[in-house]
């Protein structure tokens, strides 16, 4: 059965895919004001949040960010050696591994969660991987993890019914 | 090692020597040849110039042919082995004109999925079989042989996948391996006319001469190419440069040619008697030497 | 919307129309609309320039009418303003940090086509900054004082120019240098466009004066090997390597090379680029500075073998040679650095059709610069490899540059120097010069003046990226000379010009190291290798690490007036630095909230600055402030979740999460 669908459409009726990027403050997040000064054009289906460093990324973000409805997460760090703080970008490389074998588990697509290192002077990489994203992400179709969080509470809520209609059936009535 | 093996009209022609001496040397080095069956002209650069995409076409049906084989193609002659190349490379990175050539080849029940490419025997005989095993094939070193290793335009121009552009090394390498002296030759890369030769010879005889007369400067008392076309140019009109420019003679060969004469096989077997300019003399010098 | 403690959350929204760059894509009004029904904001504007006076003023007004005590203005990137909106929020009466800047002009505008999407885009950024700013608390500023000392790396002349404007300022300046002696690839040349002024002349009474300068301590022959701290306060280790003299006493009178018991030099001359051999003990060049000599540890036969007449020692009266002396570590401390490390010309045997290495008679431009040197390897004469003199030379521009298989940029001086090449080699001799260019770029004051008059003194510019050069002869007048192939675009053929002599304009690159220099300081570094400035315009000597800023050719390739210039830019920022005394630096810092703590330990590997430590006694986690630089690393590993961050705490990000998908 099919809950509430909080899918976004674009005029033509295609879908739009909802994702959410977190870019580094001094490589990626920078990169991207470099795409916007040399005005290169890209798909507007990224929503960038701004991290002092790809380090301070906790799993947590990507999983809230799938289960509030993004369709796509999309994580920029500084190239591997040249992160500001020195070593955060390894920290997130190897968040990023146990993170996906995780994902994997869950049934959520390799294609909607992507770590790339874009640094300070890569505004056209900004471009190529945020349109690449969109793309990949248009072919996998929705996520709607909140939809799916409705369907399964209200299959739950319906066993839970039945099962509580046998156990008055069996047991007693509660005396007033 | 067993390779497909692609002639070309040239070598079934004009340039026999060269597929006479191929053969020769590749037997006697455990190197298997297979001919590709039912193979046609690859068009060259003729055909090239006239229509795109006809002549990827037709050079494209040899690849079909030869991805059915097993084993690596080989295409001794440098026309034929730029043309192979060209095809193949372009196909992938053309859709437009994949898509045509794909088309055309599936009405003759043939398709082309791009993995065969072409390899040329310098470089399998140098670089797969090895100098190592070579020099131990040698039984009467080139001694009194000043060679001018000219490596032609079509190797190394636009593609230069298994020696330097400007300066390929592995024939040279090759002939002092044969104990043969090498030459010091700026001309190595420079185009010889090719099809000019016949068709606006007041350009393409001056290229030839230059070649040969350069390498006589610098000491060499033969010249070895790697293409038939090369060949035919810098061998067949000698007398015609000598009128119009300066004296030049030199006899021109195949690299293979001096391999097998360094193996010890006589000239018959290794087409030698078919050089307009004689290798007699250089011949009795080798004699001598052994 | 959590509560405060002086009452409810009282938010304003201000968005800028930025001219047309915002305007002219977003439905601004309708953001605004949209912004003031959602919960918390009490004031929601549309303003044309919000980083304007006019426009702070307003942020400041509503914060005494409404009562605001968050902000948050959709704007440009933070990047730019997050600064001027932090201190108008202060000039208001409000804590600076209680800011949120939304980026919908570099994010949003300038990259999406004007419609629904981008403003739709805005409206999801909007909402989720008016969510994560109710949650942000005031901080108070964090300070550090400013060191007064400052590092300069490299003693060209951008290195000398910065070292004396600071020195004379009554600074301390370490001047390090990697060579033996400072000058650069200035001290090479002999005269310098477009005036022709010696630069010798004018180089090296600044090398003099670094010299002398009291303010300046001269370590040449030195590297740096480790760079530690922040801005105001860096730790810098310097490697100084042996000379084999001691510096103080030498006075430079060159006794010992002459003593030498090598009767010539054989090993080649660095300085002269190879045209010349020294030997292994010797004086870089004659108006090194420090005037002191050196030994070559890998040609000094005491050195390599101990076993050596030592004929130098005899003769030194002031007893400054000592063959035991070993490499030497020194750690200073310095408040800000300069990086003037230069460049490397390109090697001029990636082009081998240019024959370079092959045909003696091809030399790099460099060389000939010696070679038309007064004291140069050749006095000052041109000569080719047999000692004779060219009757033509060709000199080829662009090796190396522009050119899609080795650099593609243009390094700028090239035409430059080329065309002086091109003056002082007809003034040396009789021969015939060719210029074959691409483009001639004279930019510079005086430049387009002085290719006039070249072309006056009538040497033969010929508009064509040459083919090859080559020995062999294809006409009686090629016989034994250098063959220069080129299509002569201008009169639309090819041609063949006989030279005794060809001279490339290798073009400029970044030196062979710059990249482990660079990871060394911390800094970025465009994809060619160039270090790269903040800002191409508006920061050309800053970098994106606080108190470290650049100069010269390291951040790109330039002519000495434009390096000159740099140089006294970087200087005056360090100045600026030092005279403020203080900087302030992001509170964004990380605490560990003890009463979570569970001791686990994970934390404390992970911070590169070491600012995580253990308390003993308690057994929990403790977070360094001082030392703390906020990347946040510690916040995202804790399992516990003890650890917060100032203005990036988990709550502020969830927040923005769930508001920013709608």
């Amino acid at each position: 059965m099919e809950a509430k669908v909080n899918v976004q459409q674009s005029g033509n009726g295609k879908f739009e895919p909802r994702i959410v990027a977190f870019f580094c403050n001094w490589c990626t997040y920078t990169a991207a004001d470099l795409a916007g000064v040399s005005r290169m054009k890209y798909a507007p289906n990224v929503r960038i949040i701004r991290l002092m460093c790809s380090g301070r990324l906790d799993p947590q973000f990507v999983m809230d960010a799938f289960a509030k409805g993004a369709d796509g997460v999309l994580i920029g760090g500084c190239h591997p050696g040249d992160c500001h703080y020195v070593e955060g970008n390894y920290k997130t490389l190897r968040r990023m591994d146990l993170l996906k074998r995780m994902l994997k588990d869950l049934g959520i697509e390799e294609d909607r969660c992507r770590l790339e290192w874009i640094s300070a002077s890569e505004g056209d990489k900004v471009k190529s991987v945020v349109n690449d994203i969109v793309e990949k992400v248009r072919a996998l179709g929705p996520l709607n993890m909140p939809g799916k969080f409705k369907d399964w509470d209200k299959e739950i809520e319906e066993l839970d019914g039945k099962v509580q209609a046998q156990d008055e059936e069996q047991a007693p009535a509660h005396v007033a | 090692m067993k390779f497909t093996y692609f002639p070309g009209c040239s070598l079934k022609g004009s340039g026999r020597a060269y597929e006479e001496s191929l053969l020769a040397v590749c037997k006697q080095l455990g190197v298997e040849l297979e001919e590709l069956d039912d193979w046609n002209c690859c068009g060259a650069t003729a055909y090239m110039a006239v229509s795109e995409r006809q002549a990827f076409g037709l050079a494209a049906r040899n690849l079909a042919l030869a991805e059915q084989q097993p084993h690596e193609l080989i295409a001794p002659c440098s026309a034929c082995y730029m043309v192979l190349k060209k095809t193949q490379k372009y196909l992938v990175e053309y859709p437009q004109i994949g898509q045509e050539v794909h088309d055309a080849l599936s009405r003759g029940g043939l398709k082309y999925a791009g993995t065969a490419g072409v390899r040329h025997p310098l470089d399998v005989l140098v670089n797969d079989i090895g100098l190592d095993a070579i020099k131990k094939q040698v039984k009467m070193p080139l001694k009194g042989f000043k060679v001018a290793p000219y490596y032609g335009c079509q190797i190394v121009r636009p593609y230069a996948d298994f020696d330097d552009q400007h300066n390929p090394v592995l024939m040279d390498k090759l002939f002092k391996a044969l104990g043969a002296e090498v030459v010091k030759y700026p001309l190595k890369t420079r185009c010889c006319g090719g099809s000019l030769t016949g068709t606006l010879p007041e350009a393409g005889l001056g290229l030839s001469f230059h070649i040969l007369r350069e390498a006589q400067r610098r000491g060499a008392n033969v010249l070895a190419t790697v293409c038939p076309l090369c060949q035919f140019n810098l061998d067949a009109y000698q007398r015609d440069m000598s009128n119009k420019f300066e004296p030049v003679h030199m006899p021109i060969v195949y690299f293979t040619q001096l391999m097998g004469l360094a193996f010890g096989m006589d000239a018959k077997t290794l087409g030698l008697q078919r050089g307009i300019i004689s290798i007699e003399p250089l011949l009795k010098k080798q004699e001598v030497a052994a | 919307m959590k509560e405060q403690s002086n009452g409810d959350i009282r938010i304003g929204f201000y968005i800028c129309h930025c001219g047309t760059n915002i305007a002219g894509v977003i439905n601004v009004k309708a953001v605004a609309d949209y912004a003031a029904k959602l919960p918390g904001v009490v004031v929601s504007r549309d303003y044309k320039y919000m980083c304007s006076d006019p426009g702070q003023a307003l942020i400041q007004q509503d914060i005494k009418d409404h009562k605001l005590n968050r902000v948050v203005v959709a704007s440009c990137s933070p990047l730019l303003h997050e600064h001027t909106f932090r201190n108008a929020l202060e000039g208001g009466g409000l804590n600076p940090f209680c800011l949120q800047m939304v980026n919908i002009r570099e994010h949003d505008a300038w990259v999406h086509e004007p419609g629904e999407p981008a403003t739709e885009k805005a409206r999801a950024l909007v909402r989720a900054a008016i969510k994560r700013v109710a949650l942000q608390k005031p901080l108070e500023k964090k300070e550090t004082k400013i060191n007064r000392d400052v590092l300069v790396v490299g003693g060209g002349i951008a290195g000398i120019h910065a070292s004396l404007t600071l020195a004379n300022g009554g600074m301390t300046v370490y001047l390090v240098e990697r060579e033996a002696t400072i000058g650069g690839h200035m001290a090479k040349f002999d005269k310098t466009f477009p005036t022709l002024d010696c630069a010798a002349c004018i180089l090296t009474p600044k090398m003099s004066a670094v010299g002398e300068n009291k303010n300046i301590k001269l370590w040449t022959y030195s590297e740096i090997v480790k760079v530690e701290g922040f801005v105001g306060n860096y730790k810098v280790t310097v490697k100084r390597k042996p000379r084999y003299i001691i510096e103080d006493l030498c006075v430079g009178c060159m006794k010992c090379v002459e003593a030498c018991v090598y009767k010539e030099g054989r090993t080649e001359d660095d300085f002269n680029e190879g045209l010349s051999k020294r030997k292994p003990v010797y004086m870089p060049f004659p108006q090194a500075t420090p005037p002191v000599v050196l030994f070559d540890p890998e040609a000094c036969i005491q050195l390599k073998t101990g076993k050596c007449k030592k004929t130098c020692v005899e003769v030194c009266d002031r007893k400054a040679i000592r063959f035991d002396q070993k490499e030497e570590l020194v750690e200073i401390n310095v408040g800000t650095i300069i990086l003037a490390t230069g460049f490397q010309t390109f090697d001029g045997k990636r082009l081998p059709q240019y024959g370079y290495g092959v045909h003696p008679n091809v030399f790099s431009a460099m060389q000939v610069e010696r070679m038309v040197n007064a004291s140069g390897p050749t006095e000052g004469h041109i000569k080719l490899k047999d000692g004779s003199q060219p009757k033509a030379v060709g000199i080829i521009h662009c090796v190396g540059s522009r050119d899609n298989r080795t650099n593609r940029w243009c390094s700028r001086v090239c035409c430059m120097y080329s065309m002086k090449l091109a003056h002082l080699i007809k003034q040396h001799t009789d021969a015939e010069v060719f210029n074959f260019y691409i483009d001639i770029r004279a930019p510079g004051k005086g430049y387009e003046e002085f290719y006039e008059r070249l072309q006056e003194e009538g040497v033969h510019f010929i508009r064509g990226r040459v083919a090859e050069v080559t020995d062999w002869a294809a006409r009686k007048e090629e016989e034994g000379r250098l063959v220069i192939r080129v299509e002569d675009t201008l009169a639309g053929f090819v041609r063949r010009i006989p030279v005794d002599m060809v001279v490339l304009a290798n073009g400029l690159e970044p030196q062979a190291d710059s990249q482990d220099v660079r990871r060394m300081f911390n800094i970025s570094c465009s994809t060619e290798g160039w270090f790269l400035e903040r800002h191409p315009k508006l920061a050309p000597v800053n970098t994106f690490t606080d108190g470290i800023f650049i100069a010269g050719c390291c951040q790109g390739p330039k002519d000495i007036p434009d390096t000159v210039a740099q140089a006294g830019a970087a200087a005056a920022e360090a100045y600026a630095l030092i005279n403020a005394g203080v900087i302030e630096l992001e509170p964004n810092t990380s605490y560990v909230v003890a009463d979570d703590c569970s001791g686990c330990k994970t934390c404390i590997p992970l911070c590169p600055y070491t600012a995580i430590s253990r308390d003993e006694v308690k057994k929990k986690a403790i977070i360094n402030e001082a030392l703390c630089k906020g990347c946040g690393v510690c916040v995202a590993a804790c399992p516990s979740g003890s650890i917060y961050q100032n203005l990036f705490s988990d709550e502020e990000i969830f927040s923005e999460i769930e508001a920013v998908i709608g």
